[in-house]
This record gives structure tokens, C-alpha cells and sequence, in this order.
């Protein structure tokens, strides 16, 4: 518990997070990892983690009658899945591994429990899923644009 | 507006109204609509350029326009490269002349990227599609005098894994053990095994030092834009930002007013501007 407390206290997603947090965001905590191809969960089913990825490349994927498109990849220090903050509590995509990664994964009952009994630690969870959110909201607006191709 | 041009940037040797001829030496097919000319002036004389700048190229008999030179400056009478992407009458002309055929050339125009003021520092450069042309003479002058230069890192977005541009040469580059590459595309299928993303993700992953780094910055506006925001967030000054603007470029010496942005012409005052000089133009509608 004391790896994963240190883990969790030095990863810069928790960046100056209060000890006591630290502590029980802690116990919610347990390291993963996935080999290459393997998924780390599929879309529909229960978005019972979320994941903070150590080391490695994951991607997310979306599945049409025809193909199956890759619309992110994460890497190092990256959190994987959102969907465990809103109800039903269902995951929108794939996640896989792309090569070996390791992560921390996250009881999403469990923290979100804590984040009820506590509202200070759910909303410093907040504070700290908000900018992800936008960030990737942006990034996906980018992306609809399909900026390139007119630069000449 | 007071702007910073790269002091080395060079002019036309000739009156910059009247084109010089070249030849096409070679013509190489780079994407489905991109062609890579190699041109030769006609009166044996190179044509010397600064990274960054432009020629205005003619197709006699169709009309005139803008390209970046995408070529090696230091390349001795080689490095007259162009990159044209096939979307109008006369962008389509020039990337159908073959070995041979007669190309107006007037130029070079504008200013440069800051090869010599990044010297010391990291360098960022971060392209998106096309605008790894413009960018490309820049990256051989940096990869020519590496050792002058702190970290490099080359962050790249294309549109699709079909669509990353000078693709043998990326791979090259990222052999070198002293630059950083990475690739990103906005859109693919799950058989790609690489990072699929807009190219502002690639900062944060980067490795460089904000307060002694020079970003350059090249690729649709909107990319430029956001990667801009970027950088800006990673804690580089827009004082050590460089961007490659775009307008309807006619003249090339200022004159005609095409290519009016603010109170500047982006032919004569850029193409390279440095960000704080640009403030919030580009976040003005329809200018």
C-alpha cells in the first residue's frame, strides 16, 4: 500500500493533492498492467475503473459496421476513462494496450464514495477531471474540424 | 506594427517584379495530391533563400502564386525545392510540369524562421499536414549546425497515416539519436500502431526547456492557432514563438494589399511572424 501511495502522491494528476487524500485515494488503488492487444475494457460494459497509466500506449477505439477507428492514443501519466464520473456509469469506447503498459487502476465505487462522504476530495477530483475533460473536448473539436489540407 | 524579420532572410537579386526562369529538374509525388518540384534557374545563377521564405512560381500562360520553399538553403543550387498541393488552376498546373518545363520564379520573399536567434536554446518545431514544407529548410539548417542547438524536438500531425508528408525522411530523422520526433494523426483505423491525436497533445510530451526554448510553428491556421495556446500552456513565451501566416499573397513586395493582415502585409512583413507581434490577430474573424 505504501508503493501505491507513493505512486499516487507523485503522479502529477494528483499533483498537490493533501496527504489525507493521498491516503484515501490510496485505498482505492491497485497497479495493473496489460499486455500488448489486450483491453483494458470494452464499450457498454460497467465503467467500474478508471486508469492512470504508468508506462505504455493505449488506445481508444470505436467500432462501425465497416471498420474500427482509433480516435486517441494515451501514454505515460495519461488517464484512461472518464465515464465512471457520470451515470449509468458505462464506458462510450474500447480501451487496448498497445504494447506492454502498466497502470494504477481505480475502484470507481470506491472513489466515488469517498468523494460523497467527503465533498472537499470530490472536488479536488473535479478540479483535476474538469481541465482533462476540456482538454480532450478541445482536441476532438480540432479533430472534427479536419484542419488539414488546405495549406498550399 | 513593428515586425521582426530573421536578419539573415534574403532579397531578390533581380527586380522582384520580373520572373526568372527555371527549369523543372525533377518532380516527385509525395501524397495523392502533393508534388515536390526541384527547379534549376535557367541562367545558371542559385537563387539563395533563407528557411522560410517564398517564391512567387509561374505557369506562363496560367498565373502566378505563392509556395514555400521546402528545400536545403545550404544545398548549393540544389536546394530550390517547392512542395505544391494540386488545389487550384495554378497550384494544379505547376504540379503537372514535368522534368524540363519553364517555371517563372520571382523571389525570395519575406522573412525567416529564426534559425540563428534559436541558437542556444531548444528548439520546438511543431508542424501540422502541408506546413512541414515551409518548416523543412529550417529543420535541415538546425540538423546541419545540431551542435549549436540545446534539444530538438519535431512534432508532427497529418491527417491520416496516408497523409504524412516526406514520410522517408521522417524516418530518417527519427534514427538520429539527437532529435526527438513524434507523429500524430487526427483520424485512423486501428490497424495504425502510432499516436492518433491532435498535434498540440505531443507537447506536453516533449522534452525542452519552456524558458529556453524557440518554438516554430507551422500548418493551418487553427492548428497554429491552438498550438500556440499550447506552447503558451507549457510555459513558452510568445515572444519565442514563430508562425508562418498565409493570405492571397499577389505582389510580394508589399504593395498591392492581397495579403493585409492588421496593419501588416504577411509578403513583405512576414511570412514568418514572431507571436507577440501577431497578438490577437488571428483570433479576429475574417481577417
Amino acid at each position: 500500500m505504501e508503493g501505491l501511495e507513493r505512486i499516487v502522491r507523485e503522479h502529477p494528476f494528483f499533483a498537490g493533492l493533501k496527504e489525507g487524500f493521498c491516503q484515501l485515494i490510496s485505498g482505492c488503488a491497485k497497479n495493473v498492467r496489460f499486455e500488448a492487444g489486450q483491453y483494458l475494457f470494452h464499450e457498454g460494459q460497467a465503467a467500474d475503473q478508471f486508469y492512470i497509466l504508468r508506462s505504455g500506449r493505449v488506445a481508444l477505439e470505436m467500432s462501425a459496421p465497416t471498420r474500427s477507428l482509433t480516435i486517441q492514443t494515451l501514454g505515460e501519466d495519461e488517464i484512461v476513462g472518464a465515464s465512471w464520473l457520470v451515470a449509468p456509469y458505462r464506458w462510450g469506447f474500447d480501451a487496448k494496450a498497445l504494447e506492454l503498459t502498466r497502470a494504477i487502476s481505480m475502484d470507481a465505487a470506491c472513489l466515488r464514495g469517498k468523494c460523497e462522504d467527503d465533498h472537499d476530495l470530490g472536488y479536488e477530483m473535479m478540479k483535476r477531471f474538469a481541465p482533462v475533460l476540456i482538454q480532450r473536448l478541445q482536441a476532438t473539436r480540432l479533430q472534427i474540424l479536419d484542419v488539414y489540407g488546405t495549406r498550399s | 506594427m513593428a515586425l521582426v524579420a530573421e536578419k539573415g532572410a534574403a532579397v531578390p537579386a533581380h527586380d522582384p517584379m520580373l520572373p526568372r526562369v527555371a527549369r523543372v529538374r525533377k518532380r516527385q509525388r509525395d501524397l495523392a495530391d502533393v508534388w515536390t518540384l526541384n527547379l534549376e534557374m535557367e541562367d545558371g545563377e542559385p537563387l539563395k533563400f533563407a528557411p522560410g521564405q517564398f517564391n512567387m512560381l509561374t505557369v506562363f500562360g496560367v498565373g502566378e502564386i505563392p509556395i514555400s520553399i521546402s528545400g536545403d538553403p545550404a544545398q548549393d543550387g540544389g536546394g530550390l525545392v517547392h512542395t505544391i498541393r494540386d488545389v487550384g488552376t495554378v497550384s494544379g498546373a505547376l504540379a503537372r510540369l514535368g522534368p524540363g518545363s519553364a517555371v517563372g520564379v520571382r523571389g525570395p520573399f519575406g522573412t525567416s524562421w529564426p534559425v540563428e536567434e534559436a541558437k542556444g536554446n531548444d528548439v520546438v518545431i511543431l508542424a501540422g499536414g502541408l506546413g512541414l514544407a515551409p518548416l523543412r529548410p529550417m529543420i535541415y539548417s538546425v540538423l546541419a549546425n545540431r551542435k549549436h542547438y540545446g534539444k530538438v524536438a519535431l512534432l508532427y500531425g497529418a491527417r491520416g497515416p496516408g497523409e504524412i508528408l516526406f514520410r522517408a525522411e521522417l524516418e530518417q530523422w527519427r534514427r538520429r539519436l539527437d532529435i526527438e520526433l513524434q507523429v500524430t494523426v487526427d483520424h485512423a483505423e486501428t490497424d495504425w500502431y502510432g499516436s492518433v491525436g491532435v498535434v498540440t497533445t505531443l507537447i506536453p510530451r516533449a522534452t525542452f526547456d519552456p524558458q529556453n526554448t524557440v518554438a516554430v510553428v507551422c500548418g493551418p491556421e487553427i492548428m497554429m492557432r491552438f498550438g500556440a495556446a499550447a506552447l503558451r500552456k507549457a510555459g513558452v513565451g510568445d515572444q519565442s514563438m514563430y508562425l508562418s501566416m498565409e493570405r492571397s499573397m499577389k505582389c510580394a513586395v508589399g504593395l498591392c494589399g492581397h495579403c493585409q493582415l492588421g496593419s501588416a502585409f504577411v509578403c513583405r512583413d512576414g511570412p514568418v511572424f514572431r507571436n507577440d507581434q501577431l497578438g490577437s490577430l488571428m483570433t479576429v474573424k475574417e481577417l
